[in-house]
């Protein structure tokens, strides 16, 4: 059996991985289109606050860990997929067979429509290649200017701060992290933010992005009248699957790939896993892209296992992520947003900069946002995703959202043997 | 042969000597929030209830972390962080469903039991038998029987295990 799997990022290395365990035998090949190693996007804000070097954000940290496991990795890009006859286009002009194959090829920055946006200084924080550009225009005393206040936009703002860099957000929305945090907690976002030396805007769109008349600056102008300098512009305003090379494969895309709860496309010898995946929403049970590291590794894990031949059924993922936006630690787990006739509870401290906020759905956790609070928060996750009955938990967690933990443990372990006790 | 804690929630008096053992041993400090094994009190019920991580075999931390910080020690069970490898992003505290990976904010990295190298200080120093640190297969029957026996449908019925006769599996492959 030949596996190819194309992508060198998280889901692809963990079905690799996967596929090794579950078959000894088998060909592996990953084709990644980036000259490093395989590494984690996900560690780059740390690179660029120094915290680590470059090697810090490889996925695996022994040299030959590929090399003993069996798997190859090829330095290409896939230009198209035949579906029929089981091949791959290479743009070296190569062309690769398949037995199965998993199109693990993520995401790439939205460019946002702004005259000037190709300009030199104007960047995307994505890859290690744009890291080490933005090291370079991130010095001490610039100005940088980032587009997006999403949860990159965010989440990189300490590490620039700490290279000393003046910082100014301009978010098209009403708020700072609008599709992760509702408007009470994102505005807590914000005022810490501000709080700490920088200037949002929201509601503010670029509108052009010109040659500054300092030399080396540019001048950014914003759709509110004000023009901004700017040494370094980071555009951070989402991300979209990579999917244009399957166009004329005849395989089923709509926002990314569409798969089945075997991770399969509507090709059968076809799967695709991550950040590329249109795949099944936990909390809605349509499809969704869920562009999050625990989706990536679960898609991985279990795409291998049914391209291994087995029958491994995913449940959907629950979309979930945690941000820290310059000390200020804030999460989002499923319908943070609330469920259609569900009940909601919240507890709001803005002086300490907390806050929680559970959504229900009858007696069942649905979704949830955090600020500041960090004990124990994966038990969210537990409670959502196996829908736990809460039963009179319930109107304790209303009265104290808090409490999660507990109700988590009252719920679900046999505490004192004590049948019905709690 | 493989050891993991054993809770056994019915001897808990809350006494918490086990939250002080970890954050000692673990910490260097006397400081129940820093402790990775937690008692929880349910006041209206009188009752008490240890909890930490139960190094589940395919972790939802290990294979969530971006980084390969946390790792398999393969002598122990635990699920380990490796500090100088992991770089603070929380992914392993979302994704952990127990809630049992914490976020250090003092440190900039996650927390975790990782069983003391494979000499629990919780089970040395719980003075009623809550926290014990046994064979792994003995763990989990009890508690899933007690489960069992909170299920709406009633009260559960149970067959125990029986001793099986080698010869009923025929020759072995």
């Amino acid at each position: 059996m030949d596996h190819v799997i194309v992508g060198a990022g998280p889901a692809g290395i963990i079905a690799a991985e996967t596929l090794r365990k579950h078959d000894t035998d088998c060909g592996i090949t990953i084709i990644g289109d980036e000259p490093e190693p395989p590494y984690s996007r996900m560690a780059i804000p740390y690179l660029l606050a120094k915290q680590i070097d470059e090697a810090g954000t490889y996925l695996r940290k022994h040299d030959r860990h590929f090399d003993e496991l069996g798997i190859e990795i090829v330095r290409d890009r896939v230009t198209g997929v035949d579906a029929t006859a089981n091949s791959l286009a290479l743009e070296s002009g190569a062309s690769r067979g398949f037995d199965k194959l998993l199109i693990a090829t993520g995401s790439r920055p939205a460019t946002p429509p702004i005259d000037g946006v190709a300009s030199p200084g104007v960047l995307p924080c994505w890859t290690l290649c744009d890291a080490r550009r933005i090291i370079e225009w991130a010095r001490p005393g610039a100005e940088v200017v980032l587009i997006g206040a999403g949860f990159i936009g965010c989440i990189i703002l300490e590490a620039l701060a700490t290279r000393g860099a003046t910082l100014t957000v301009v978010e098209s929305a009403d708020r700072m992290v609008a599709r992760m945090m509702n408007a009470t907690s994102a505005n807590l976002i914000r005022k810490w933010c501000e709080h700490k030396g920088v200037t949002v805007h929201t509601g503010a769109t670029v509108t052009a992005i010109e040659q500054g008349r300092a030399g080396g600056t540019l001048a950014v102008a914003l759709d509110n009248g004000t023009t901004l300098n700017a040494n370094l512009v980071i555009t951070a305003t989402g991300v979209n699957p990579n999917i244009e090379f399957l166009d004329g494969s005849g395989i089923d895309t709509a926002q990314g790939m569409r798969v089945n709860n075997q991770l399969q496309s509507s090709v059968a010898d076809i799967y695709a896993a991550g950040d590329v995946a249109e795949g099944i929403d936990f909390s809605t049970g349509g499809h969704a892209v869920h562009a999050i590291q625990p989706t990536a590794a679960e898609h991985g894990r279990i795409a291998a296992s049914n391209m291994a031949g087995h029958t491994s059924r995913y449940h959907g993922s629950v979309i979930m992520n945690v941000l820290d936006t310059m000390g200020l630690i804030s999460s989002s787990f499923g319908l943070w947003d609330g469920a259609d006739g569900g009940d909601a509870t919240e507890l709001v401290d803005p002086a300490r900069y907390r806050y929680l906020n559970l959504q229900f759905e009858d007696d069942r956790l649905v979704g949830a946002n955090s600020l500041g609070v960090t004990e124990h928060i994966g038990v969210i996750r537990g409670l959502i995703q196996t829908r736990v009955k809460l039963g009179k938990w319930k109107d304790k967690l209303m009265q104290d959202p808090t409490r999660v933990m507990e109700a988590y443990v009252a719920r679900t372990q046999a505490i004192g043997y004590n049948a019905h006790v709690l | 042969m493989l050891k993991a804690l054993k809770l056994e929630p019915q001897h808990c008096t809350g006494c918490m000597q086990c939250e002080m053992a970890c954050s000692y041993e673990n910490e260097g400090v006397f400081n129940p929030a820093k402790s990775r094994i937690k008692v929880f009190t349910f006041h209206e019920a009188g009752r008490f209830a240890p909890y930490t991580c139960t190094q589940c075999e395919e972790a939802w931390c290990m294979h969530a972390c971006p980084v390969e910080a946390i790792t398999l020690n393969a002598q122990t069970g635990a699920k380990e962080v490796a500090d100088a490898v992991c770089v603070g992003c929380k992914v392993c505290t979302i994704a952990c469903p127990f809630g049992t990976v914490n976020y250090n904010q003092a440190t900039g990295k996650v927390i975790k039991c990782d069983l003391c190298g494979g000499d629990p200080w919780c089970a040395k120093a719980c003075p009623t038998g809550a926290i014990t640190w046994t064979d792994a297969d003995q763990t989990g029957f009890q508690r899933m029987y007690a489960w069992a026996q909170q299920s709406p449908a009633g009260e559960a019925s149970y067959i125990l295990p029986q001793k099986k006769d080698p010869a009923a599996y025929g020759p072995s492959a």
